[in-house]
């Protein structure tokens, strides 16, 4: 049991702190390569470049590092509703589906008006997923194809009058090709006023509304029972996904949202399977991943800031999915390793103890031949497999002392206390069972083997003792064979 | 509000019908340039159409914007070791990529608690943001430029260097390469048809029969990965999507079988790349987007008039509440392989 996981629904144990301050280490380590190239062309170091951005001193820092962060957190929320639902693509969609918004909220306002574009990319956003929803109705397009079609038309749509709108005289220096990327140094206080606005609308909805959305999302035939308004919760989703996007265009751009969407969410879902957790580790992953990507980015001198949040957040997913704790692949797959080995420990055990029932018990030895014939395996294995049970002290090994035997001569097992008492709880948890199933469960007695080899290895002691005392404390099982029993472990060798 | 009209008039232009129509064609050097453009429309849309007619009815739509936005970083890192747009290592980086990224989504599927829409989400964005940082923390000094990987420009395809085998001036590059690309669809498309045909609509029957599944699905996400790679340089790797969607999705409406669905897409490929071509003119934007303007189009209409399951029919059906419309509706079905 010692590899075995926590239990199932507790957060992770102290060390979180210390394996986050690791990642940022090996996060800004890093950021060494990206940051090599421009080095030479740079005055300052890496470190008084650091020293700028944590000690907040430039104006242009500190909009960045809020403009990060109100990101990550609007979306990380949004996205904990949104994966939760199986709906990740669909921001996706809408992340695209904004663009002609954005191009006519640009030429409505003729300029970079925040709250134009908010208003544009909005309505776009919603006539996009009308149009999924419409499509579903009323015809046979599949989910998939609906969404990459109103992706791909809606995109098209913005991308040809972006073009346009470049070529007329007044888009030529708006900037506005940075929806596609984001610029998150191009950011100005009424985007962040925005951004805070959207943030602020977000969390307050959620945090009032969490039981209903909870309970729409999840099953929407009981909320409707209950005669919450289904509908209407499913279109004010959609409007905050679409702040979400609208006001995270201009930190990563339109193709990089999803991401920001899709990838903190899923992490926290990996992490935990609680609704309330999943929002939280979702919220913070973002604003972390925004903070953290925010500073790289500035360490590495005009990279793009977009792309390494979103690399930031994938470096955060691998981790939940290799070395969480309880749900990491690693974890997991060290744990089924760990059970592999012990069971065929015990098998090899079960194998001895059951050579020597065969003659017995008149000799407290067998040899690996013998072994090898009963585990229907080749002598190779079945040296590996004593190995392994004396590197383990289960058992003993010596040469046969006969000195009239041929050269090669066949080697010895002897079981320690420690093998013979394991031996027997195996072999008692497999009899056990089979009487369990052939007098209470009525199978048949032929059927129960191949049951009770699985079994036997995961009954822990309270069941067995359970199990003897509603089968009031049997001697044979349904074979006729003796069950050891505790007496018999204590005493080393069968009455 | 003057200044609102200004602009109004300015963002859609005058309708010109000579400049629009007759100036492309009017000098033999027009006509050799938007010639080229229009045939690799129709190349692009042709290949795409038929790779992703199989692609929609294994529900695979999301998978191609998937590996469309996976390949990035595989043409990133081969134009930044080769320095240039070398044909076969931009081929090769771009289609590793591709399968690694429909290899890991396969895996995380599987492998992890994750739904499938999210692995898919997260794998693809990830290896689109890397994409994205090579090509700006090195493709500075040399010439690649990121947006025109995203939207593409089909118009500048003439621009590119010509290719020549033994002294023969095959063509601009990517038009050879595309064009060798779409004989290669075709051909696999005809020789495996009934694989393909068997492994998209009854998986467990192909399954029973001993067919190879799961390299028939790696040869079409190859094909997938190929044509992508092939058109990207015309119309990015966003547009992509809406080439492998539109075509069948919209053939879907006018025809049951799969056979005529995938004969669709050669005419609607003239349609797109063509009515793009001249839409494009007349508005002076990009070509690709409104080649996907033009499918868009082109699906509306199917979607609203459509033989089989358009708007007007069923509006037709609920107006004469004829009970036996179900019933023609679900053997519909039959196509999308239920």
């Amino acid at each position: 049991m010692k590899g075995h996981p926590h239990s199932k629904w507790s957060l992770p144990r102290p060390p979180l702190e210390w394996r986050v301050g690791i990642s940022w280490i090996i996060l800004f380590l890093c950021a060494l390569p990206l940051q090599g190239e421009q080095i030479s062309s740079q005055g300052d170091s890496i470190l008084e470049r650091s020293h700028r951005f944590l000690t907040l001193s430039d104006e242009s820092v500190r909009m960045v590092l809020l403009g990060t962060i109100l990101m990550g957190l609007s979306c990380g929320v949004m996205g904990g509703l949104v994966v939760t639902r199986r709906l990740s693509l669909f921001g996706d969609t809408l992340s695209h589906a904004v663009l002609p918004g954005v191009a006519v909220g640009f030429l409505w306002s003729q300029s970079k008006d925040s709250w134009a574009i908010l208003v544009g990319a909005t309505v776009a956003g919603f006539l996009g997923v009308a149009l999924i929803s419409l499509l579903r109705k009323t015809s046979r397009i599949r989910q998939d194809s609906a969404l990459g079609l109103v992706l791909s038309g809606f995109y098209a749509l913005g991308i040809c009058m972006l073009t346009r709108i470049q070529k007329m005289e007044f888009g030529n220096q708006s900037g506005i090709d940075k929806y596609l990327f984001g610029q998150v140094v191009g950011l100005s206080s009424s985007d962040l006023w925005t951004m805070a606005f959207s943030c602020l609308l977000i969390l307050t909805l959620t945090i009032l509304l969490y039981k209903e959305l909870l309970v729409a999302g999840f099953d929407s035939e009981y909320a409707r029972s209950i005669g919450l308004p289904v509908d209407f919760l499913q279109y004010l989703l959609w409007l905050l996904l679409a702040f979400a996007v609208i006001t995270s265009l201009q930190v990563v751009g339109v193709v990089l949202v999803s991401a920001l969407l899709v990838i903190p969410a899923a992490t926290a879902s990996l992490i935990t399977d609680k609704m309330r957790a999943i929002l939280i580790w979702s919220a913070m992953l973002g604003c972390m991943a925004g903070a953290t990507g925010a500073f790289l980015s500035f360490l590495g001198n005009q990279l793009p800031t977009g792309p390494i949040i979103v690399l930031v957040s994938a470096v955060f997913f691998l981790w939940a999915l290799f070395f969480h704790p309880q749900n990491g692949l690693l974890f997991k797959w060290l744990a089924a390793r760990n059970r592999n080995q012990r069971i065929a420990l015990e098998n090899t055990l079960k194998a001895v103890y059951q050579e020597l029932e065969s003659i017995n018990f008149q000799e407290e030895t067998t040899s690996v031949s013998q072994l090898a014939k009963r585990r229907r395996i080749g002598m190779p294995q079945a040296h590996r497999e004593t190995d392994a049970l004396v590197a383990r002290q289960y058992a003993t090994v010596h040469p046969v002392e006969d000195k009239l035997a041929a050269p090669p001569r066949p080697t010895l097992i002897s079981l320690t206390p420690k093998g013979w008492g394991t031996a027997c709880r195996i072999v008692r948890n497999h009899r056990l069972w089979e009487l369990y199933l052939t007098n209470e469960a009525r199978y048949a007695p032929d059927h129960v083997h191949d049951d009770a080899e699985k079994i036997e290895h995961v009954l822990g002691e309270e069941t067995v003792r359970r199990i003897e005392r509603i089968l009031s404390n049997p001697k044979k099982d349904p074979h006729g064979k003796l069950i050891p029993s505790q007496q018999d472990i204590d005493r080393g060798f069968i009455a | 509000m003057s200044a609102n009209r200004q602009t109004k008039e300015t963002f859609i232009p005058d309708f010109d019908p000579i400049d629009t129509f007759v100036t492309p064609w009017s000098t033999h050097a027009e006509i050799a340039w938007n010639g080229q453009i229009v045939t690799m429309g129709i190349l692009v849309c042709l290949a795409c159409g038929l790779v992703g007619s199989f692609i929609v009815v294994r529900k695979l739509a999301l998978m191609g914007d998937a590996i469309s936005h996976g390949i990035l970083p595989g043409l990133a890192l081969a134009f930044i070791i080769m320095k240039s747009w070398a044909l076969f290592p931009m081929f090769f980086g771009a289609c590793v990529a591709g399968l690694l990224c429909s290899f890991c989504i396969e895996w995380l599927q599987k492998k992890s608690i994750l739904k499938p829409d999210a692995a898919l989400g997260v794998t693809f964005t990830t290896f689109f943001a890397f994409g994205v940082l090579l090509i700006a923390m090195y493709g500075g000094n040399a010439h690649i430029d990121a947006e025109c990987l995203l939207y593409g420009e089909i118009g500048l395809i003439p621009l590119a260097e010509s290719l020549s085998l033994g002294g023969v001036d095959l063509g601009a590059r990517p038009i050879v390469s595309m064009f060798v690309v779409t004989v290669l669809v075709i051909i696999s498309v005809t020789v495996f048809y009934r694989q393909l045909m068997v492994t998209s609509f009854d998986f467990t029957l192909a399954k029973t029969l001993g067919l190879p599944v799961t390299l028939i699905h790696y040869g079409l996400m190859l094909l997938l990965a190929l044509t992508i790679v092939s058109s990207f340089e015309a119309v990015g790797v966003i547009l992509v999507i809406s080439m492998l969607i539109f075509p069948s999705v919209t053939a879907n409406f006018f025809f049951r079988r799969m056979p005529a669905i995938l004969f669709c897409s050669l005419p609607l490929s003239f349609v797109y790349s063509i009515g793009g071509f001249f839409l494009a003119r007349w508005l002076d934007c990009t070509i690709a987007g409104a080649m996907v303007l033009v499918a868009s189009l082109c699906f509306a209409l199917g979607w609203a008039f459509g033989p089989n399951g358009g708007l007007a029919w069923q509006l037709l059906d609920r107006l004469n509440d004829k009970p036996g419309n179900k019933n023609a509706r679900s053997e519909g079905c039959a196509v999308e392989g239920q």
